[in-house]
């Protein structure tokens, strides 16, 4: 159930975003989902990646600053209200969300990527709950 | 005036006379108190007793500042603290302070040095001097304030800061004597004039200047906004503090007060004495100091000597203003920084330190200290708020170990420049 999220470390500047996207590219390595959190001086650039090790390791080769993190990616209907109700059992398990971000393949379902604080427990808390998460076998060929 | 014609006057034949009779004691009572500098003379095979009069100075094995830090903190006193009435500091290269005592005479003699200096600059015991250098283990601002009450001038102990206020004591009480760093008078320059008040409504008239190094065109336009004669002092703590050197109204060098202070000047690589006129080292052995007295101080600033008679009748030994440095140490604002402290402070976060950069700006009158920082993988969070926390923590930290604030910046691994496969740590945009 845990995926390994690939985290860049990025200051805002011209043409830093389209480099990493290029190396990765010429790698033949695949973004599945991808998200940018920037603050007035630096960003942080995650994704999701068809292979993590590979792309940490090249990226590192061309000295980025660069790490795996543990996420989880919760599918749910793409539906008005859906995200709402997962959000809303893990807030009251009191399961603590760093950050998420969202993608949609289809008109069906949408899939959230999520980073708690417990990690164990949201897994736990998400499947009591009947809710769908996507292995990352399934996420990485994306 | 000349503060004390006798010996400032003196026949170099008297001074050296005088020079040589205190070096004796000084060495002796070094050698007998001092276990770390008794070991540097017996490695270059010395006894007191070699020490025969100053043409044997050049013998003496030198002091640096590490010697300070090495017997931190009152391991280089040669009195027992009974004796000890003042305690100063400074900064040093790495985390702990430069620390030095004073013994009642040591202060007395401060007292006269500063006295003889702003006899030199023009002031008199009319004057009303505000002293606006900071007030505390910096020496600034108490060296000046008991000089000024030696001659029995008016003395304003308003300490650093506060602009409002300074410039509302300037006009109420009548201010004819500004001593603080260059850069901050001319910040009261321009605060002056956005509060409309003309140089013609004070009655300012003499500037005294020194604990950063300045141009001659700061000269030129301190001496224009403010209407006075910018005079500069010279002095570090190690030796006594402001006083050392000082500049008379011909502004032609600063005349080091040398029945105190031995100035040398030696080739910072080869640690050989130069000639008079040829730019080095100044090293100072004090003579007189009973706390902390030092024999052959490494100032690591770059000078040179006039040994020439001065048209103001004194015939001290004059300094130029300071070249530049012999090390990395910098000056912002009246403050020493060393990038090994920066090192020291990065060390703290982390086993192996990140590559970093310093880089000085002066915006408007003002040093200001930018540090970028590269954030390698050992700092690497994904999490923005730990990358801010991070970057608070550096901030927060190099402010109370420099003491002035520093504008912290996180930038991606390789962003700053190697030559050589060495990093450069600093650059200066100033123009000295």
């Amino acid at each position: 159930m845990i995926i390994k999220q690939l985290s860049v470390f990025l200051e805002n500047k011209t043409g830093r975003l389209n480099e990493v996207t290029q190396i990765l590219g010429n790698a033949g390595i695949n973004m599945s989902a991808f998200s940018v959190a920037d603050t007035s001086e630096f960003g942080i650039l995650r994704m999701i990646v068809s292979e993590p090790e590979k792309a940490l390791t090249i990226l590192r080769e061309a000295e980025f600053s660069v790490r795996l993190t543990d996420v989880i990616c919760l599918s749910c209907p793409n539906e008005p209200g859906a995200l709402a109700r997962a959000l809303n059992i893990l807030s009251g398990e009191s399961v603590f969300i760093e950050y998420l971000y969202a993608y949609s393949m289809d008109n069906k379902s949408a899939n959230i990527v999520l980073k708690p604080d417990n990690i164990q427990k949201c897994i736990e808390v998400l499947q009591a709950h009947k809710m769908e998460l996507i292995s990352a076998s399934e996420m990485y060929k994306i | 005036m000349i503060w004390n014609e006798k010996i400032e006057c003196a026949s170099r034949e008297y001074m050296k006379a005088v020079q040589s009779e205190r070096l004796i004691e000084t060495v002796k009572r070094i050698y007998h108190n001092i276990p770390s500098y008794r070991q540097k003379m017996q490695a270059a095979g010395l006894v007191p007793d070699d020490i025969k009069s100053i043409d044997d100075l050049s013998k003496l094995p030198f002091t640096v500042k590490t010697d300070l830090r090495d017997n931190y903190p009152f391991g280089m006193f040669t009195v027992p603290m009974s004796e000890i009435v003042r305690i100063h500091a400074s900064s040093g290269t790495t985390g702990k302070p430069t620390v030095v005592g004073y013994t009642r005479k040591d202060l007395n003699s401060w007292a006269e040095v500063v006295t003889r200096s702003l006899c030199m600059a023009g002031v008199h015991r009319e004057d009303i001097v505000q002293v606006a250098y900071g007030y505390g283990l910096f020496t600034g601002g108490l060296g000046l304030h008991y000089g000024c009450e030696n001659l029995g001038a008016s003395v304003i102990p308003i300490s650093g800061g506060n602009t409002e206020k300074q410039l509302q004591l300037m006009q109420d009480f009548g201010t004819t004597v500004l001593a603080c760093t260059p850069s901050y008078s001319l910040y009261l320059a321009e605060e002056m004039e956005a509060a409309g008040i003309k140089k013609e409504d004070l009655k300012l008239r003499i500037g005294i200047f020194g604990a950063e190094p300045w141009t001659e065109n700061m000269r030129k336009e301190i001496e224009s906004k403010l209407g006075i004669k910018a005079i500069d002092i010279y002095g570090l703590s190690e030796i006594i503090g402001p006083g050392v050197s000082c500049e008379c109204e011909h502004q032609a060098g600063m005349h080091v007060n040398e029945d105190h202070f031995i100035p040398e000047i030696v080739d910072p690589e080869t640690l050989q004495p130069l000639p008079a006129g040829e730019i080095g080292e100044l090293v100072f052995t004090t003579i007189t100091k009973e706390g902390i007295p030092l024999i052959r101080y490494r100032t690591r600033d770059l000078t040179r000597l006039n040994y020439d008679k001065c048209a103001c009748g004194r015939t001290l030994v004059r300094m130029e203003k300071c070249k530049g440095r012999s090390d990395d140490m910098l000056i912002i604002r009246g403050v020493n920084v060393f990038p090994s402290q920066i090192e020291s402070v990065l060390l703290e976060m982390s086993e192996t330190a990140p590559h970093y950069l310093l880089i000085v700006e002066r915006d408007g009158n003002l040093d200001t200290l930018k540090l970028m920082v590269e954030v390698q993988e050992q700092f690497f969070s994904d999490e923005i708020r730990q990358l801010e926390a991070l970057r608070k923590k550096i901030t927060h930290k190099l402010q109370s170990t420099l003491g002035i604030s520093v504008d912290v910046k996180l930038v991606e691994p390789k962003t700053i420049e190697r030559t050589a496969g060495k990093a450069k740590r600093v650059i200066d945009n100033r123009k000295m």
